[in-house]
């Protein structure tokens, strides 16, 4: 049996990995690292805004990709997920560990960070074992300068024979140097002789009794010392991979398990277990780390990381953790409801002033009223809806929380908070993913791969739904202002910032409530293991937050919501002017639906709003004031003050108000959602369940505030 | 086990441990080695977070949180007490 080399190459980057080549010609280029090394940031800037990114960007999780061109050839660039190790223990570890082995790529580069370099070199061994063509980018040169730390990188370039290169990423100090490194490795014009950690005699001459013969068996294509190392070591994932990837399954090798046993029996006889094995194999990895970096780093400042520990006593102390947290959230939320308060009014006065034009320009074109109707009046007002809620909440929200994610404040949450979430049965990191689901809980769900176990992770999707999105802050900013609210200015804000920052405390409430109650029955077991790095904190990137977070997430948002809403608004319309008997479907379904939803506190066309919202939860609110003005008591809205008649005048207090935030908070994930769900678990029952139990959790508590109010107010 | 060593969730905070012994199995001992957590390696308790459960702890330059279910099983050996 021998490995042909059909099975490899540039059809199974193709096939197997979905790379977008898109000629042969292409260099492919594996970006790896530590997380925390400004990885993301060495791919963005490389690629530009060049890149296909299949999943919320800042946090990687999955294989994302880029382009950019140099000297006239195409490069495409993998951004792996964050590891500190290849030894595959987590998933993280496996893709990232596959793609570099299995993937081939022309150069894998290894992003290190410049403060922290003893410890990146873990995975750089790791690295420089599988494969020769190896570039290492020591990242973060400015933030070691900051804290007086000298790294001698020639010398560094020395021991580990392959190129080393300075960077500052962010500045784009270094990255032309990089560039022309990474094709000088890739076509071969730089030969490296990279670094092999040496592990110590016994184990030195059980890889010497195989090596051969796995060469034989492997060819060429891998680095038959590392396959020796992993065979004996019996990774049997690597094995798995090997057979998923090229079809060739080395554990069905009669004469290596031969060989491979009597290694054991070996080991064995001199009371060298398979776990002393494994110890033993990390530790000489990790003191050759050390060995390298005493000789390479001079900290020049013994107390380089005071400032760090010095905020971190305040943000995680124990009187002023949880008060800080809560106020710095509510501070993003005050500065998003009083900033968006001016541009929204701009933006639909000049969005209903087109509408006017827009309708005049339909008469005079002579076409025909009902056309005119569905097109202006359904689609147009419900897009112009969207745009002037949506767009300036956004706008300042994801600025300000990139700028919190840059800062290195969010893994702060996960620490104070990971004490409930053990309680609660669930993972750390938890905190994490439902950080991301602030911004879209599409994101937050995908985010989950973070956690390794299963059965947390489950937790964590299923849960995820519970912290309000970017498409439902708009629904809880503007009833809380509208409605809880009476007071103007200053303190219109104040208050309103203070309901939403409720509804999220409530939302983390009920999260662990649930998580615990999973955790019990269908979900049962303990908290797995897991280790948080609390990495330093940086200076921001002001103006790289505001352009990645106003393309990245702002548009990327905006456009799924107008995509959503431009149908919707025909449908609603549609629905509004198929008159059946005496009154239109619309309200035929309202009337259907009023019953129950005078029950849960709202009325039917409320819940109807909610039901034709399963697309996006951003026109819930525009669907809501069609459906009112459908009926005519109104005819132009363009402040928050005639959306509060309207709402009025249509029978709301302020219980329908508080109802229809709750139910806002609980109630059945958006549709993009529940898809990523799916694919995310390979599962309908857990996205079935997953659409359950906010729901119900959403019954239940607006059912028990609207019956204890009406009971006893 | 050894009279003189303590858990690492023992070491008080400020102080320094010398890692003597896991007492973990599987892929929770593989990470804790994969950060660096071998034999004789000097470890920093930086702090509790606000509830005291996980605490903060650095480990060759980095800053790492761990449970009390892990940390109770990393037996150290005081070298350092708080400056």
């Amino acid at each position: 049996m021998e490995l042909t080399s059909q099975s490899t190459g540039m059809a199974m980057l193709k096939e197997k990995f979905e790379i977008e080549i898109e000629s042969s010609n292409d260099i492919v280029i594996a970006l790896a690292g530590n997380p925390n090394t400004g990885k993301s940031t060495v791919f963005n800037s490389l690629t530009g805004l060049n890149q296909h990114t299949g999943n919320w960007p800042g946090k990687t999780v999955t294989n994302a990709q880029g382009k950019y061109i140099h000297k006239e050839k195409q490069y495409i660039l993998v951004d792996l997920p964050g590891t500190y190790s290849l030894l595959a223990s987590s998933m993280e570890e496996e893709i990232a560990r596959d793609f570099i082995c299995f993937g081939e790529p022309h150069t894998t580069v290894v992003v290190t960070d410049a403060t922290s370099l003893e410890r990146n070199l873990n995975l750089v061994l790791q690295i420089l074992e599988i494969t020769d063509k190896v570039v290492v980018c020591v990242n973060l040169m400015d933030e070691a300068r900051r804290k007086n730390i000298t790294i001698n990188l020639q010398r560094l370039e020395k021991i580990l024979g392959v190129p080393v290169v300075g960077t500052v990423a962010r500045s784009g100090e270094g990255l032309k140097e990089l560039k022309d490194t990474i094709e000088k490795v890739a076509c071969g014009e730089i030969e490296t002789n990279p670094k092999k950690v040496i592990y110590g005699e016994k184990l030195e001459n059980a890889i010497k009794e195989i090596q051969s013969y796995v060469e034989n068996l492997i060819g060429n294509k891998f680095n038959s010392r590392w396959m020796s190392l992993r065979l004996i070591d019996r990774d049997n994932k690597l094995l798995k991979s090997m057979n998923d990837y090229l079809d060739f399954d080395l554990s069905k090798d009669k004469v290596l398990n031969k060989k491979l046993e009597s290694i054991n029996a070996d080991f064995e006889k001199e009371n060298f277990k398979l776990g002393d094995l494994k110890d033993h194999i990390v530790s000489s990895i990790i003191e050759t780390g050390e060995n390298i970096s005493k000789e390479i780093v001079i900290f020049e400042n013994k107390n380089h990381n005071a400032i760090d520990r010095k905020i971190d006593s305040v943000l995680t102390s124990k009187i002023f953790g949880i008060p800080i947290m809560i106020a710095l959230l509510g501070l993003v939320f005050w500065i998003t409801i009083e900033g968006a308060n001016a541009p929204s009014d701009l933006l639909a006065k000049v969005l209903f002033w087109l509408e006017v034009k827009l309708s005049h320009a339909f008469k005079f074109l002579g076409v025909p009223n009902w056309f005119h109707n569905m097109l202006v009046l359904g689609v147009y007002r419900t897009l112009a809806w969207v745009i002037s809620v949506m767009l300036p909440p956004m706008a300042i929200f994801f600025p300000l929380f990139t700028l919190l994610e840059d800062l290195g404040y969010l893994p702060r949450i996960a620490f104070n908070l990971d004490y409930y979430f053990k309680k609660a049965g669930a993972h750390g990191k938890q905190a994490l993913t439902m950080c991301m689901g602030f911004g879209c809980n599409a994101a937050g769900i995908i985010s989950c791969r973070i956690i390794d176990s299963p059965r947390e992770r489950l937790i964590a999707m299923i849960t995820n739904n519970f912290v309000p999105c970017n498409g439902r802050f708009p629904i809880l900013i503007s009833l809380a202002s509208i409605f809880i609210v009476s007071s103007t200015g200053i303190f219109r804000s104040l208050t309103a910032t203070l309901s939403v920052l409720t509804s999220i405390v409530l939302g983390v409430v009920i999260t662990l409530f649930i998580s615990k109650l999973l955790s019990r029955t269908i979900l049962k077991g303990l908290p797995s293991s897991f280790t948080l790095e609390l990495p330093p904190y940086r200076k921001p990137q002001v103006g790289r937050i505001i352009v990645r977070s106003i393309f990245d997430r702002t548009l990327f948002v905006l456009v799924r919501a107008i995509m959503v809403a431009a149908p919707a608004g025909l449908i609603i319309w549609g629905m509004a002017n198929t008159i059946i008997g005496d009154a239109s479907l619309l309200t035929h379904c309202a009337q259907f639906l009023n019953p129950f939803a005078q029950l849960l506190g709202m009325d039917g066309y409320i819940l109807m709003a909610f039901i034709l919202g399963l697309p996006a939860n951003e026109i819930v609110i525009p669907i809501l004031i069609m459906s009112y003005m459908s009926k005519g008591s109104m005819l132009e809205l363009d402040s928050l003050a005639e959306m509060k008649q309207l709402f009025i005048s249509n029978g709301w207090t302020w219980l329908t108000a508080i109802c229809t935030m709750l139910f806002t908070l609980n109630h059945w994930p958006c549709g993009t959602t529940l898809l990523t769900i799916r694919k995310e678990t390979q599962s309908w029952k857990w996205t079935l369940i997953s659409f359950l139990i906010p729901t119900i959790t959403g019954i239940i508590v607006c059912f028990i505030v609207a019956q204890s109010v009406r009971l006893f107010g | 086990m050894n009279e003189n060593l303590l858990t690492l969730n023992q070491l008080p905070i400020g102080s320094i441990g010398k890692v003597k012994q896991l007492t973990l199995d599987g892929i929770i001992r593989r990470r804790m080695l994969d950060l660096g957590l071998i034999h004789n390696t000097n470890i920093k308790s930086l702090g509790k977070s606000p509830f005291g459960d996980p605490i903060a702890y650095e480990i060759r330059g980095a800053t790492i949180a761990l449970r009390s279910e892990e940390a109770s099983k990393i037996l150290v050996e005081l070298i350092q007490q708080k400056e």
